[in-house]
């Protein structure tokens, strides 16, 4: 036969469209033509897969080869094509029979001596390609674990391209292991931080507690060395761990990424992504001219972006986090199209008090100006500061408590009341569009979910007094639900509102 | 040097010869042959039922250095184009339906001899 069609799956964003690739050999002088706007990387299969056929053992069509891959608009980019091409060619000749292909997805580079190469984005592929209702798959045997992960896909690793051909033409399976799933090694990379190490830090620590329990976005202000950095670090031992679902999803982002091995594959642990203040917007938000790859907000999906010395940031970088503050996605515009990417993040922000970074309470050895104090922190924008409900001081512990040996509370510990402490609030917000304490809607702020009457009044006096923002209002009032969650009551008292407007409210130098 | 020089010269000589007579065997006339300007050269040009048939020969004895096809590189394929066209011009054949053919030869120096030919491949 010399025609043949193999199905695959190109990536937009963590989206997976079906594409097919048709080989044809028509009679002529050889030739390789292929079409459908393939890149670099795409154009470069021919010499790949090429030697790779050769090597293995298999004859290269001297023909006319068109390879055509449709959708034709769609731009297609990266490696993963190999294997199909591949696999189309080798049935256009005949080597395998078309009807052995059926409705399996391939996926895979191959290298010269027709080995079957890692691929980028697999687990997002598999997940789209079982939503399309594809059934089976084979993937290069360096994906296994991610395969595995897709329970509903069966999915079949091979090392080299003639061990794919031996599973399609006789059944067999290439590799001996390859369905044995080593699954504790896809939960093992759990972290080794615990909040015991810090030392002291009542406030800091109990501001982490309140920021974990509603995803209240922090501030941490504080000299240098007392653990802002530490506490931040910390703050994902705290979160509730991921469920299945939202563990494949990061995992899924990771896996575009390509850094997907730096974490275990169904970790549940939340990511901690803290890019260096010097990063650029498009590192932050994603971006790329050819593949529109995933950036640090995306990353932290479901976990924690922290950004230290947030201050130092060129300015615009920490402004762009603004959009999916607002609306937990990114949509990325590229001339290969518009990419979407989910990033639902707690967003962390350390600064120095001043340049000096000396400026604490008692204020000793700061060799700063008034004015150089009071500009450092404004270069944190009005329109960002506003987004963040807590911002807490982080002062130098006392020589008391470093010389103490009776530490704070482990992570396990805090672990258990934020975990308490978001049950409650999802049976609160049952039927609602939303299941966190940061994310009630002002409206049901002023309807259903108001505090104490002596509480209210509390704030409206504050507002009388222009001490409060109208949005300040609202952003202290949830603040108070995740205070009276800890606390355990059903509604804000007085005092929880109190304390909630304090840990807000609190720092007079970002007056 | 010089004697393997004529040696490659002989073998495309009998692979044109050999592929001549097949073609004259599958009923086309050939009606010149080996025809050359400063452009290039033109192996074999027949007459298929009306159809001026340019022919381009390669010869092998094996497919060490790749298959004869391979040598038709796009930059041969385009000047064969060009040639044809000066081929009709200068034998008032304008306008008559033609077209480029390629033929394999394989050659193992003790008379067996195999040949491919693939119609119409520009």
């Amino acid at each position: 036969m010399a025609l043949s069609r193999i199905r695959t799956l190109t990536l937009v964003g963590l989206e997976g469209h079906v594409v097919d690739i048709e080989v044809d050999i028509a009679e002529g002088l050889p030739s390789y033509t292929l079409l459908g706007l393939p890149d670099t990387a795409l154009t470069e299969s021919r010499d790949r897969v090429r030697s790779a056929l050769v090597n293995s053992g298999y004859t290269w069509p001297n023909r006319r080869v068109i390879v055509s891959l449709s959708p034709a608009w769609l731009p297609k980019k990266g490696s993963n094509f190999d294997l199909p091409i591949a696999i189309a060619l080798l049935v256009a000749t005949g080597e395998v029979s078309q009807e052995q292909c059926g409705d399996i997805i391939f996926l895979g580079e191959l290298g010269l001596d027709g080995s079957l190469r890692f691929v980028r984005g697999v687990l997002p592929t598999l997940l789209s390609a079982t939503k399309q209702g594809f059934e089976k798959s084979v993937i290069p045997s360096a994906n296994r674990g991610e395969g595995n992960l897709v329970r509903t896909m069966q999915s079949v690793s091979a090392s080299s391209l003639s061990s794919v051909v031996a599973f399609l033409t006789h059944g067999e399976h290439g590799d001996k292991e390859s369905q044995q799933t080593s699954s504790t090694e896809e939960f093992s990379r759990e972290s080794h931080l615990d909040l015991l190490d810090v030392v002291g830090q009542k406030s800091a620590r109990y501001a982490s507690e309140i920021s974990a329990i509603g995803a209240h976005h922090i501030l941490f202000v504080g000299p240098p060395g007392t653990g802002k950095t530490m506490l931040a670090e910390r703050i994902p031992t705290i979160l509730p761990p991921l469920s299945h679902e939202r563990a494949l999803e990061v995992s899924a982002i990771h896996s575009v990424a390509g850094i997907l091995g730096e974490r275990g594959a169904l970790s549940t642990l939340p990511p901690f992504i803290s890019p260096h203040h010097t990063t650029t917007a498009p590192a932050m938000v994603g971006g790329g001219s050819h593949m529109v790859r995933p950036g640090a907000v995306s990353l932290a999906h479901e976990g924690i972006l922290f950004v230290d010395e947030a201050p130092e940031c060129a300015s615009g970088v920490l402004d762009s986090l603004r959009q999916p503050l607002e609306s937990g996605l990114v949509t990325i515009s590229r001339a290969s199209g518009t990419v979407i990417y989910p990033a639902n993040f707690l967003l962390v922000l350390a600064a120095n008090p001043c340049p000096c970074g000396k400026y604490t309470g008692r204020g000793r050895g700061c060799k700063c100006s008034s004015v150089q104090i009071r500009r450092y922190l404004q270069k944190l924008s009005g329109p960002l500061l506003d987004r963040i409900d807590i911002r807490t001081f982080v002062e130098a512990p006392t020589r008391a408590e470093m010389a103490s040996d009776i530490f704070g509370e482990s992570s396990a510990v805090v672990r258990a009341r934020v975990i308490a402490a978001r049950d409650s609030s999802r049976e609160r917000y049952q039927g609602c569009s939303w299941s966190l304490n940061s994310r009630i809607p002002p409206r049901e702020l002023r309807g259903r979910f108001t505090a104490e009457k002596s509480a209210m009044a509390f704030l409206h006096m504050e507002l009388d007094s222009e001490r409060l923002s109208a949005r300040g209002f609202h952003k202290v009032l949830r603040l108070a639900w995740s205070v009276a969650d800890q606390n355990g009551h059903t509604v804000p008292t007085k005092e929880d509102t109190e304390i909630a407007y304090l840990l807000r409210e609190g720092m007079d130098i970002l007056q | 040097m010089k004697q393997r020089k004529s040696s490659l010269k002989e073998l495309g000589a009998n692979g044109e010869e050999a592929v001549s007579q097949y073609l004259q065997q599958k009923g086309m006339r050939v009606i010149d042959r080996n025809w050359r300007i400063k452009g290039g050269e033109i192996d074999l040009v027949c007459d298929d039922h009306g159809a001026i048939v340019f022919v381009e020969v390669k010869t092998r004895t094996s497919n060490m250095y790749g298959n004869p096809f391979d040598a038709i590189t796009p930059d041969k394929a385009f000047r064969l184009q060009r040639l044809a066209l000066a081929w009709m011009a200068m034998n008032h054949r304008w306008g008559q339906e033609y077209r480029i053919d390629a033929a394999g030869v394989w050659m193992d120096g003790f008379g067996a001899c195999e040949i491919e030919h693939r119609k119409a491949v520009l």
